[in-house]
């Protein structure tokens, strides 16, 4: 098992070298056809002004930005919805993976059809059906379905009240960055606990002690650096508070349904793959099914699933990029679509965006691998 | 005679349409061995598997340790963990070692410590012969090795009773012995058992009563001597002729 994962590494390293050779020359090629066709070529143009505006963008950005900084808008659009994706998909695959095994009829039933349905149909049609049979069918910002006079749906997106920061909310960062690493260390502490003294401590009281008195420290320190920017409607449109825009909505939304279909498959045949032996001698034990479940089946289950598990993760990820057919900004969109027809450098534009996939697909096998890697069994299994 | 530790009376099990135990009577008494064997199909590992409610029986009563078996018991896990079994295809966990394979159910099920339960684990390791074995997987051990792992990890909480389902029929002829010398200690040791083999060999050195089923049903019942010298019922006769003959 540990030998092949450093193959499939291996591997996976030559095809990188292969492919950066093979683009290495081509661009090279290319580079001197156009030099004596007179044709501007090169990276110079990310430095140059962009000109155009982007209507999603995580960090400050402005149409007097450089293309570079286009580029890193892009790269962070793409990457949060492919990261809330995978874990939207995730959670709802799981549930959907389990619900399909379940001994109640209608519950197994309802997941069959959700996963036939949604696997079955074209993801492209799935991002249109959300975008313009659905959000951009909600109604206008005049007439916006309100909850609660502070969160608007319309069709120019979801309009939420927003937290904005000021000084000091560094601390409020420090005080909840403490809860999780108090989290992490009371679980440890209760299951060393467990194997020492046969009696499991407490975990959930001192963790909302611990959250209690961190956040009152916090706010001891820094008061209370928030203000809460509720929208409200000004003319045609909202003011204030955080836009999610419907491209965006409705990609998160396809992906992760989309995805999630897939992997209750996945799940599914991953626990199935568990001999029921396993089940068996287990309950022989004298082990309630919730521990048969979480010490016994789930591990074993998981080394089936990682494996397609990462391939679909790499495929939502490379799926977001069908954002163009809707023109949410992701890498593709603002790249390949917009610099590339304003600076027409076919080539080059190309090439970084068929880097910035390959480095992300690349580093998200890494990481499952290594996953994969420590729950590998030794020997063969009996 | 003490009490029964196990006593079914005009049980009855069906899989679907499918009568698969007939109007079963048996009492077992502390520290008795019993032998069962049959045909392919009439039962014996379903009978077993009830005393532990692997499977469920659908008519009659089945008591165990003064517990009676049926839908409305509350703490089913009690009784698991006092009934030990031992399974054709052993079903070691092959992500855990040796080791935590039989600390697994003391540490959960019982609340010991670790500490406490390898301990405990190390000793019966000792007692079936692998106390070198201990940190590997399953998956770097020969089937005999593995089925005694699975005694060991059965013994690890303390049972009363000890139900075996064909421990050594998946096991190279070669390795079937040294299970059976550990089943035969155990026997020694006054363990309650339960077992369906067709090691006829075992049968004789330890079997206290020895029982035949057939198509779902207790077809002869008598000690060893008696069963395999002068079995009563044709069928018996038959399947006799047909085991003994290799
Ligand atoms: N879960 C089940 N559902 C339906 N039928 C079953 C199930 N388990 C067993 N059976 C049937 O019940 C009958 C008895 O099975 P059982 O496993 O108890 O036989 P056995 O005497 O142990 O046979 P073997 O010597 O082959 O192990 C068989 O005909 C089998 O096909
Ligand atoms: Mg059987």
């Amino acid at each position: 098992m540990r030998s092949w994962l450093n193959r499939d590494a291996l591997l996976q390293a030559i095809v990188l070298l292969a492919v950066v050779a093979g683009m290495v020359w081509l661009v090279g090629n290319v580079q001197s056809n156009l030099e004596r066709q007179n044709i501007n070529s090169g990276f110079g143009f990310l430095s140059e002004r962009a000109g155009f505006g982007i209507n999603q963008t995580l960090i400050d950005y402005t149409e007097d930005d450089s293309f570079g900084r286009v580029v890193v808008v892009g790269l962070l659009n793409t990457l949060l919805v492919s990261v809330l994706g995978i874990f939207f998909a995730t959670l709802l695959g799981f549930s959907l993976g389990v619900a399909r095994l379940s001994r109640n009829w209608l519950i197994s039933k309802i997941a069959m059809v959700y996963i036939e349905i949604f696997r079955n149909v074209p993801l492209l049609l799935q991002i249109m059906f959300w975008y313009f049979g659905v959000l951009r069918n909600l109604p206008s910002p005049r007439q916006a379905l309100s909850i609660g006079e502070a969160m608007f749906v319309s069709n120019r997106g979801v309009v939420v009240p927003w937290l904005e920061a000021g000084a000091g909310a560094v601390w409020y960062g420090v005080a909840f960055a403490g809860v999780l690493a108090g989290g992490f260390w009371l679980r440890r502490r209760a299951l060393k606990m467990k194997l020492n003294t046969g009696q499991a401590s407490r975990v959930w009281r001192p963790l909302a002690l611990l959250t209690l008195a961190l956040f009152a420290v916090a706010a001891l320190l820094a008061g209370v650096p928030f203000t809460l920017d509720v929208p409200y409607l000004k003319g045609f449109n909202f003011r204030g508070g955080l836009t999610v825009i419907p491209e965006f909505v409705a990609l998160l939304l396809a992906l992760s349904l989309y995805t999630a279909a897939f992997i209750a498959e996945i799940v599914r045949a991953g626990i199935n793959a568990v001999d029921k032996g396993q089940r068996e001698a287990s309950a022989a034990l004298g082990l309630p099914e919730s521990l048969a479940l979480r010490l016994v089946v789930i591990p074993q289950a998981l080394r089936v699933i990682i494996p397609p598990l990462t391939s679909q993760y790499l495929n939502l990820t490379k799926n977001s990029s069908l954002a163009v057919a809707i023109a949410y900004p992701d890498i593709v969109s603002v790249l390949a679509g917009t610099t590339l027809s304003q600076v027409g450098q076919a080539v080059e534009i190309i090439f970084v965006t068929m880097m910035i996939y390959l480095s992300l697909s690349l580093l998200t096998s890494w990481a499952m691998n290594r996953y994969n890697q420590r729950m590998a069994l030794v020997g063969n299994a009996s | 005679m003490t009490d029964p530790v196990i006593r079914i009376s005009n049980m009855n099990k069906w899989f679907g349409t499918f009568h698969v135990l007939r109007d079963i009577n048996l009492q077992v008494a502390a520290g008795e061995k019993i032998v069962i064997c049959g045909p392919s199909g009439s039962g014996k590992s379903t009978l077993i598997r009830c005393l532990n409610r692997l499977e469920h029986h659908q008519e009659g009563h089945i008591e165990v340790e003064g517990v009676s078996l049926d839908g409305s018991m509350k703490n089913l896990e009690s009784i698991r963990s006092n009934v030990g079994m031992v399974f054709q295809q052993f079903n070691l966990f092959p992500h855990m070692s040796v080791l935590e394979n039989c600390t697994l159910a003391p540490i959960w099920v019982k609340q010991k410590t670790k500490q406490e339960a390898e301990a405990l684990a190390r000793q019966f390791l000792e007692r079936v012969r692998i106390p070198d074995q201990a940190d590997k997987y399953p998956g770097q051990l020969s089937g005999g090795q593995q089925q005694r792992v699975a005694i060991a990890r059965a013994l690890c909480m303390n049972p009363d009773i000890m139900l075996f389902d064909e421990p050594t029929s998946a096991l190279d002829p070669e390795m079937i012995k040294e299970v059976l010398d550990v089943m035969v200690e155990l026997a020694e040791d006054g363990m309650t058992m339960l077992c369906v083999t067709h090691e006829m060999g075992f049968a004789r050195q330890v079997a206290d009563r020895v029982i035949f089923m057939d198509e779902g049903e207790i077809v002869e019942e008598n000690e060893p001597e008696a069963f395999f010298s002068n079995p009563q019922n044709e069928r018996t006769k038959m399947f006799l002729s047909q085991v003994l003959s290799h």
